[in-house]
């Protein structure tokens, strides 16, 4: 009898507590940065774009809905022709980004992507790419990788030595 | 056989075996890098380390090389052994201190044979923070990429390129931990095989640089078992699509044919299928010129021409499959039909079938050619018309010189100490051809002469072979005794060897060929008779039948037809200008199937697109009489669709009632086999289309083909089904069977952990050996057990220089003597420029310097060429770059004054 009372006195009480329920779409939920929602294309501090065009999220992706071509400028720096992401495939499990090498590809806390028609839930490139470097700030592979492209010659990547002169002998 | 202790198990293995080999042949995943199964061991690498005891009491045991060390009797091994696990772990660790942080970017990711060893070790972390090391790159021509930051320094590449295909422009430059793999100057690879580069470097130094203008992980590609179309030896390759395109040809292994390696114009000439050239929809004459027609129209079109015609003839075609040419054969009867090639060609073919159906000796494949340890090439230049097979003449002379490391006992997958005990000896090769030909640096002797002359050689040889052959009255000494030389060499070889073929326009050429074959087979020698083929199903063709062109231009100049269909043939490269023109003229209706838009396409009436290789299912006979399968890697874009079956499709306009049976290629193969009884074994050159394994159909794609649910997502977000294949067991999909296919139904090599091509030790039943289920391809032309027939009689008279006129003959490019891939932009660029070429006396004669313009007047026509002087042509002889310079219509080994300008 003791135990009922105590019970309806809790509940009573939690009438004076404040509220969990948020008033969605009136009153917006406050999302960590690490949640998985829409996913987006990202820059590096240069302001380049920051994909390679590997093909390792498209690979990762458990529900094939990455599709792009890789192709180069004429410095030979790689960029994809084309990204897309069939978002009506998507199940945001996040293994991109997980498979990204570079940063590039990256979930955000948006999840507000309902549409009418499903044509419109395929992104491609232009509507992925965002102007700035997302949750991973600082990140350059091209300052990294020992490849050359325009703006970095051969030995000028992180902690790389200047090029082996082959016409020479000496230790 | 020897038994071998691994890990404390017994296994049996083959003997004359390195360890390493051993290993991978029983399934063990061992890594290595400096190893090949080609190229044999030279222990650089010290990855293969195993743990060796010298009994079942030993329990220290010592780390050995397994490439280095034999399998012998009674050896035991331990590849789980933690001091041997660490230290392969610790040679990765090294090689990979330097390797650059940029596999994202790097084409070979995804298979790359550092990161599959890198992974098997357990390497993940690199501990130094010592700066790399840097190399630049050098620009190797439009083939071939450098990306000299990767190299491992594994000395595969110049052990490949220097050793195995006789390059001289790869090195290995500077020293210590600075070693520099590339060319001493900036500059295209000269070799002819430089393109293996690709498959030999186990890392991205060396990448395919064609495929870097379209790039596409392996993953994603959609393979298909092909067939290489760039001459007549049917080397097998593996095409490969995604999104609609041909994106590149890989080595498809075959250990009768191809081994590890395909020639440079095969592996990089797949890009006409992409090129501009191509027809992609119907097109019809309208006002003058071809426009696009809907299909329905075209074929509405055919229905108002063909039905009831009895005017109508088809031209077949020596590079279209076998079911194309039958398929026409039987729209338009057997007696209307033509072979669609050249009579010079026809005539060739004709006279090369017959010799390898009656004897005197069998044509060998590649592999065995390789074997070979005497050979006489006999008017041709292999490395320019028939590729492989001047690789394959780079290893067959070291088989006799090989003998004599057998008897040190030194086994022959021990590289470097066979090469340093062999120094440069070489076993005989003879070769006799017009000019200069770039195998001339292994060959023991050369002779340079015109085609009639090099007849008179070849009938000599047979002569010293056996007096009863037909002597050659009134020989030079000095070819004299270079026959006697030939004979002696031939004759006291155990697997002599003859290569001739139609390049010298010369029949005389080839039944001295035949003649010394038949000279070695009646002394009872193993001797083995290779001919070369002008096109990719020239042998297949022939064997079809049906007339050559003249015949088919008679038929209409005769008034007996009016309708003509011409199957994937560009007549105008067949017979004279003029006389193409006039039976196109007099044509009431022409019809084109073709996949190029060629000057016949140009004069026809309705054209119509068919797929390329790589679009198509079919079978081709190559040079050595083996009928191989290629299969469809995709379905294309477009009108295009597959020649026969438009034939179908014509068919069934025209009312003929075998339109309504055949529906498949399978029904298509099956007719063919019942109708032309020397074709009847094409049927098991692969499995039918209902075959199935684990009752599935057989993926094209590998299991991690990405992208399905959005590569065609911007057309339309509800995915297509994967198109159904009826022609074949494979699925354009994924989804099937992915592990062990049928050789002749494989798509690709992969096994799990081995995602390179190395993977392909796991598909062979044993390293170097056959491929599991045995190598595809099924030989149609075996000769009787005794030869009979006699010796060829008609010895030609010896060349005479006329006074002011010169012969003219065709001299052959790897890149630009051949119709297709001279449409491929790397390789039009490697083509070279239009000339004519004389000798120095010649020249001087004719008061001309080389570049200076000169005048041949052909029938009647007037060509300008830029003279170029090669010093090796004989006298009195003037030769231009086939296929460069359009002069064979005109009929070749024609005779021609020659003005200056």
């Amino acid at each position: 009898m003791l135990s009922v009372i105590r019970t309806l006195w809790n509940v009573f009480l939690h009438t004076f507590q404040p509220r969990e329920t948020i008033q969605y779409p009136e009153e917006k939920p406050n999302l960590p940065p690490r949640h998985k929602g829409r996913i987006i294309l990202s820059r590096d501090p240069d302001g380049g774009e920051r994909c390679v065009a590997c093909h390792l999220c498209a690979v990762a992706c458990p529900v094939d809905c990455i599709a792009l071509q890789a192709t180069e400028d004429e410095n030979g720096r790689r960029y994809p022709e084309f990204f897309r992401i069939n978002f009506s495939r998507c199940i945001f499990c996040g293994y991109c980004e997980e498979a990204c090498p570079t940063y590039a590809i990256q979930l955000t806390p948006d999840f507000e992507m309902g549409e009418f028609n499903r044509q419109n839930m395929v992104y491609e490139k232009e509507h992925l790419l965002i102007s700035g470097e997302g949750k991973y700030p600082g990140y350059n592979f091209w300052k990294v990788a020992g490849v050359k492209i325009g703006g970095k010659d051969k030995g000028e990547a992180e902690n790389e030595a200047a090029p082996v002169d082959v016409h020479s002998l000496m230790p | 056989m020897a038994k071998i202790w691994v890990d404390d198990k017994w296994y049996e293995v083959g003997a004359d075996q390195s360890l390493l080999e051993a290993c991978l042949e029983l399934g063990f995943d061992l890594p290595y890098f400096c190893w090949h199964p080609a190229l044999g061991s030279v222990g650089a690498c010290r990855q293969c380390a195993v743990k060796q005891y010298r009994d079942e009491k030993d329990t220290r045991g010592r780390l050995v090389m397994s490439c280095m060390t034999p399998a012998s009797e009674g050896a035991r091994i331990s590849i789980k052994d933690a001091d041997a696990a660490s230290f392969r772990a610790g040679v990765v660790e090294g090689l990979m201190q330097n390797h650059p942080h940029d596999c994202p970017v790097c084409d070979e990711g995804g298979e790359c044979h550092l990161q599959d060893m890198t992974v098997m070790t357990g390497h993940n972390y690199r501990q130094t923070t010592y700066p790399k090391r840097t190399f630049r790159n050098q620009n190797l021509g439009p083939l071939i990429n450098h990306e000299m930051n990767r190299c491992i320094q594994c000395y595969r590449c110049v052990r490949y390129y220097r050793e195995y295909a006789g390059g001289r422009d790869l090195d290995a430059f500077a020293s210590r931990n600075q070693v520099f793999f590339g060319r001493h100057q900036e500059g295209t690879l000269q070799n002819e095989f430089a393109g293996n580069l690709v498959e030999i470097c186990p890392t991205g130094v060396f990448t395919d640089k064609t495929l870097k203008k379209h790039y596409t992980r392996k993953w994603d590609l959609q393979m298909a078992p092909s067939v290489c179309v760039h001459c007549g030896l049917g080397c097998n390759t593996t095409a490969a699509e995604r999104y609609g395109s041909l994106r590149r040809i890989l080595n498809r292994y075959n250990g009768h044919v191809n081994g590890y390696f395909l020639c440079d114009r095969g592996r990089f000439g797949y890009e006409f299928v992409r090129g501009e050239q191509r027809i992609k929809q119907t097109l019809a004459r309208q006002d003058g010129k071809l426009k696009p027609l809907p299909k329905a129209k075209a074929i509405e079109q055919l229905g108002r021409v063909l039905p009831g015609n009895q005017k109508v003839i088809g031209i077949g075609s020596p590079r279209a499959s076998l079911e194309a040419n039958f398929a026409l054969r039987t729209l338009v009867g057997p007696e209307r039909f033509f072979s669609g090639m050249s009579d010079q060609g026809s005539h060739l073919v004709s006279l090369m079938e017959e010799i390898l159906r009656q004897g005197p000796a069998r044509t060998p494949s590649l592999s065995e050619i390789e074997i070979s340890d005497a050979v006489l090439v006999l008017g041709e230049d292999v490395t320019n018309v028939a590729p492989r097979i001047a690789l394959a003449l780079r290893q067959s002379v070291r088989q006799q010189p090989m003998e004599f490391t057998d008897k040190l006992k030194i086994p022959r997958w021990l590289d470097h100490a066979v090469r340093e005990a062999i120094q440069d000896v070489k076993g005989p090769l003879f070769i006799a051809a017009p000019s200069a030909t770039r195998l001339d640096d292994a060959a023991t002797a050369t002779y340079r002469a015109a085609p009639d002359d090099l007849a008179r050689l070849g009938f000599a040889i047979a002569h010293a072979l056996d007096p009863q052959a037909p002597d050659v009255p009134d020989l030079a000494a000095g070819a004299r005794s270079l026959a006697e030389q030939i004979a002696a060499a031939l004759k006291s070889a155990k697997r002599p060897l003859v290569i001739s073929g139609p390049s010298s326009s010369s029949a005389a050429v080839i039944e001295a060929a035949a003649n010394v074959a038949r000279g070695l087979a009646k002394a009872g020698q193993a001797v083995g008779l290779a001919f070369t083929m002008p096109e990719a199903n020239s042998l297949g063709a022939n064997l079809m039948g049906g007339g050559d062109l003249s015949a088919a231009f008679k038929a209409v100049e005769e008034g007996r037809a009016d309708t003509v269909i011409i199957l994937e043939n560009d007549l105008y490269l067949k017979a004279p200008a003029a006389a193409v023109d006039r039976f196109l003229d007099a044509a009431r209706h022409v019809i084109a199937i073709d996949y190029l838009s060629t000057p016949t396409v140009a004069k026809s009436e309705l054209a119509l697109p068919a797929g390329a290789f790589a679009e198509s299912d079919g079978t081709l006979v190559s040079s050595e009489g083996r009928a191989q399968r290629f299969f469809q890697a995709y379905i294309p874009k477009d009108d295009i669709q597959q020649s026969w079956r438009w034939l179908i499709e014509m068919m069934r306009a025209a009312g003929r009632s075998e339109a309504e049976s055949w529906s498949t290629l399978d029904d298509v193969i099956a007719a063919l086999a019942q109708g032309i009884s020397a074709l009847a074994k094409i049927t098991e050159a692969a499995p039918s289309a209902k075959f199935r394994k684990l009752g599935e159909k057989i993926a094209r794609a590998p299991n991690r083909y990405s992208g399905r649910t959005s590569m065609l997502a911007n057309i339309n977000v509800s995915e297509p089904k994967p198109p159904d294949d009826p022609d074949s067991a494979l699925a354009f999909s994924m989804e099937g069977y992915q592990e062990h296919p049928p050789p002749s139904l494989t798509p690709f090599f992969w096994a799990p952990g081995w995602n390179s091509i190395q993977s392909l030790n796991k598909f062979q039943s044993e390293i170097k050996g056959p491929l599991r289920g045995g190598d595809p391809g099924v030989r149609l032309i075996e000769p009787p057990e005794t030869a009979n027939g006699s010796f060829f009689s008609s010895v030609p008279k010896p060349f005479a220089a006329r006074p002011e006129e010169w012969l003219l003959v065709p001299l052959y490019h790897i890149f630009g003597s051949e119709e297709l891939s001279r449409q491929a932009p790397a390789v039009a660029e490697l083509a070279p420029k239009p000339y004519l070429a004389v000798n120095s006396e010649d020249a001087a004669h004719l008061q001309v310097q080389a570049g200076d313009q000169i005048e041949v007047n052909l029938a009647g026509t007037a060509h300008r060429l830029p003279v170029a002087i090669h010093p090796d042509l004989p006298k009195g002889i003037a030769g231009f770059p086939a296929g460069v310079v359009s002069l064979e219509g005109t009929g070749l080994l024609a005779w021609s004054k020659l003005s200056r300008l």
